[in-house]
């Protein structure tokens, strides 16, 4: 049993962690609240950085083109984004995009992938729907053949990054109702395509996402994501991973949150003494770090578990999700109520740690769904 | 025991809600449905309309001009409002400072100041914490040094709620630092147009500007506009901080929240069903309604004693903490029903322009409400030091 990172995922980690400190401010610009000037949702300069650094490359496999694409791989990098409060579309462009081309692409297709993980291609997964909440069956976006032609009609919605995607990858039911696994196919579509129009917005948490609306959407066969009517499998797979990614980042952002504020409670002076020597406060920054502890051994769980049997995957993720859906709203609030209110000024770096933390738990599922898997799985 | 109102209660109910059905602006009570902020414009028609009806000041006695309604009365008022999604009344001028100024103000203040504070002249905002007096709220530095026949005020306050449309600004400041923390305060009314004033704002973490910085660089103030004593500031603080626990519980606001999670998770779909007939969501949603429910009856109960002339002890910081979490519990739900549509930022929705319509009524508001209420337990005595209240009363010594 060794719980140590290896060589290389230490260095992964030494070199990113450093390179987020250093860029810290260009960081802060692109990302915070409601950032009109910045439409892509992200800074550039940091993604070209990232890519030539090969954190790109660390999420995807040799056989992918890349050097990792491990579970280990995925949360070393997440944690220090997450840590850093980094809103770069890594999950988007990278995990979901780049993995479902990887995993179903022809072998054209495939030569996008390298280009992601040269950092010159962006990807956004436009999956999601308005009446689909969290259940990724729910696909109500029809594609129907015309001729040679395929026809895609509906809406997707939150799709993030979807403004900077170069692709999207499209869902859409060829045949069956909305529910059925059965029936989804994917699509490469180019963003720009006719019958593709975004609805742009920033996010809560920082990045930006869009409304969808594809409105006789005309492709031919092979803008086809491997077989049809047969993606939803590859769809899970993508998520599953996307799922640990995010847990791993919402660890690191605990992680950043409980030393800003374990710092914060060192300094603050009131009634004539830090206000961490209060035992009430001690106390309750001492059941932030139990959970905080928690929170990473079920990270750990999951991205052990990411080649487990489909069985196996599907409770752990949500295992590890529901833990950290909980202990990560804990951590995000009690940060902000030790703080005060110097942690509700949108400048603070807690404010935006902290909507990271929880705005994580609108996506894929939050603590309630991720509980329902979990017993899904272990009825099963 | 009767956990009935009265027939005359009922009567004032009825009476209210006719008066909120036609009188309340209905372009105001949708925005606030939906969780759009309002703007200053909006604030002061709200209240020249209550002004008009002479519902503008429910806790002043008659002889301000006030409706001397009893606790239950202002109860089933505020009740009521919130009920009709009617605006909440900027509280500094009329349920802050008014009371001070009535039990310790002159005669010339009380006729100067409390007319300006019903015909909306006199917008005032609260001159209290600063960046180093927060929950030690009698640390403050903000000093004030009397030349001849004026203080000259120097410091910096900050989270000054709707600030930037105050003309006016009340203020403790330090007027005696040989003196014991508590005894060289000063309570001093201001006025925001003097030079030497400054006015900085605070983004919130939700994006909103409600707070601000105030700046004070020798800031000449005419001791007339001193309230009560010298270096009595800090009686008449606490005075006006009781005041500012009333309707601490917001029950009329955790009621409006429950209404609207329950209407969002009826029209948010959850595999294939509507949320609202989902297991896990229903049960945190009862048992915020559970709590209410008790809660609401605490809030009766202090009310109902109230009403008689007893005045709350530990009970109003019961009430804050109990209050503060049920709500934070409800914008918890919301934004949680509003599933991935919570991501967004869409400061156009909050303003009323978001067409078409984006995610379920009101899903645009929940994330930034949800951020904006952690501010509950902050404000207004944060919850610790309303629990260390309840300690030092319950327990006895040192908090």
């Amino acid at each position: 049993m060794n719980f140590d990172l290896t060589e290389e995922r230490q260095m992964l980690q030494d070199s990113l962690r450093r390179f987020l400190r250093d860029n810290q401010e260009a960081l802060s610009a692109s990302t915070r609240l409601g950032n009109a000037d910045n439409t892509s949702g992200f800074d550039a300069g940091i993604w070209a950085k990232l890519a030539e650094l090969g954190v790109i490359g660390a999420l995807f496999s040799e056989e992918d083109g890349g050097f990792g694409g491990a579970g280990f791989d995925l949360t070393t990098v997440f944690e220090e984004l997450g840590r850093a409060g980094a809103v770069e579309p890594l999950l988007d462009t990278a995990i979901l995009g780049g993995g479902l081309i990887a995993a179903l692409g022809t072998e054209t297709q495939k030569e996008l992938v390298e280009q992601v993980i040269g950092g010159e291609l962006h990807l956004a997964l436009a999956h999601g729907e308005p009446n689909s909440r969290y259940d990724l069956a729910q696909v109500e976006t029809r594609a129907e053949a015309d001729g040679d032609d395929i026809v895609l009609s509906g809406r997707k919605a939150v799709v993030v990054n979807a403004e900077a995607a170069d692709y999207l990858i499209v869902s859409a039911r060829e045949t069956g109702s909305a529910g059925d696994e059965a029936g989804i196919s994917l699509f490469l579509v180019p963003r720009d395509s006719a019958g593709v129009s975004l609805r742009g917005y920033p996010l809560m948490a920082g990045g930006r996402a869009a409304e969808v609306d594809l409105d006789g959407l005309r492709l031919t066969a092979d803008a086809r994501l491997g077989a049809a009517g047969a993606g939803y499998a590859a769809l899970k797979r993508a998520i599953n991973r996307a799922e640990v990614a995010q847990a791993a980042e919402t660890l690191g952002a605990m992680e950043a949150a409980t030393n800003l504020t374990r710092e914060y409670l060192l300094t603050r002076q009131q009634f004539g003494r830090p206000i961490g020597s209060f035992q009430a406060l001690q106390h309750r920054m001492a059941t932030l770090l139990i959970e905080l502890e928690q929170a990473r051994s079920a990270v750990i769980n999951a991205a052990g578990h990411l080649e487990a049997s489909a069985a196996e995957q599907a409770l752990q993720i949500a295992a590890a999700r529901n833990l950290v859906g909980r202990a990560g709203r804990l951590v995000a609030e009690e940060s902000i109520q030790l703080h005060g209110g110097i942690a509700m000024t949108e400048e603070y770096e807690l404010a935006h740690i902290a909507k990271r933390i929880v705005m994580a738990d609108h996506r894929f599922g939050d603590t309630d769904t991720q509980l329902e898997r979990f017993l899904d799985q272990s009825a099963a | 025991m009767d956990l009935n109102y009265s027939a005359e209660e009922q009567a004032f109910r009825a009476e209210v809600r006719t008066f909120l059905a036609q009188k309340l602006p209905k372009e105001m009570s949708e925005a606030i449905r939906v969780g759009r902020e309002l703007g200053k414009e909006d604030h002061e028609k709200w209240h020249a309309i209550l002004n008009e009806q002479g519902w503008l000041a429910p806790n002043w006695p008659k002889e301000f001009g006030g409706c001397e309604w009893n606790a239950v009365q202002r109860h089933i008022f505020e009740e009521e409002c919130c009920r009709a999604h009617a605006p909440r009344i900027v509280p500094f001028g009329l349920s802050m400072l008014a009371p001070v100024l009535q039990k310790f103000g002159s005669k010339e203040q009380q006729d100067h100041y409390l007319p300006r504070i019903l015909s909306g002249e006199d917008w005032w905002c609260q001159g209290y914490s600063e960046p180093g007096a927060g929950s030690d709220l009698a640390s403050l530095k903000t000093r004030a040094v009397r030349e001849g026949d004026h203080y000259v005020v120097n410091g910096q306050k900050t989270w000054t709620t709707l600030g930037q449309h105050a003309n006016w600004i009340f203020c403790l400041v330090r007027t005696d630092p040989e003196a014991k923390q508590q005894s060289g305060i000063s309570f001093l009314l201001i006025d925001m147009n003097t030079p030497g004033i400054e006015v900085r704002p605070i983004i919130l973490l939700d994006g909103t500007h409600e707070v601000n910085e105030v700046w004070f660089t020798d800031v000449k103030v005419p001791v007339e506009n001193l309230v009560g004593e010298e270096n009595k500031g800090w009686t008449y603080a606490k005075y006006l901080l009781t005041h500012e626990r009333t309707n601490i519980a917001g029950v009329g606001f955790s009621r409006a929240g429950l209404d609207a999670v329950k209407r969002m998770a009826k029209s948010q779909m959850h595999r294939g069903r509507p949320l609202i007939e989902n297991a896990h969501f229903v049960a945190r949603l009862a048992r915020a309604e559970i709590d209410l429910m008790a809660m609401s009856t605490t809030n009766l109960r202090i009310i109902s004693r109230a009403a008689a002339g007893q005045a709350p002890g530990v009970e109003s910081s019961m009430l804050k903490v109990k209050g503060t979490e049920i709500r934070q519990e409800i914008n918890d739900l919301a934004r949680r029903a509003a599933g991935a549509y919570a991501m967004p930022f869409v400061s156009e929705a909050l303003e009323g322009g978001n067409e078409p319509a984006m995610g379920p009524e009101g899903s645009a508001a929940t994330a930034p409400q949800y951020f904006n209420n952690r501010k509950l337990s902050i404000f207004g005595g944060s919850n610790e030091i309303q629990k260390n209240i309840i300690a030092k009363v319950k327990l006895g010594g040192g908090a």
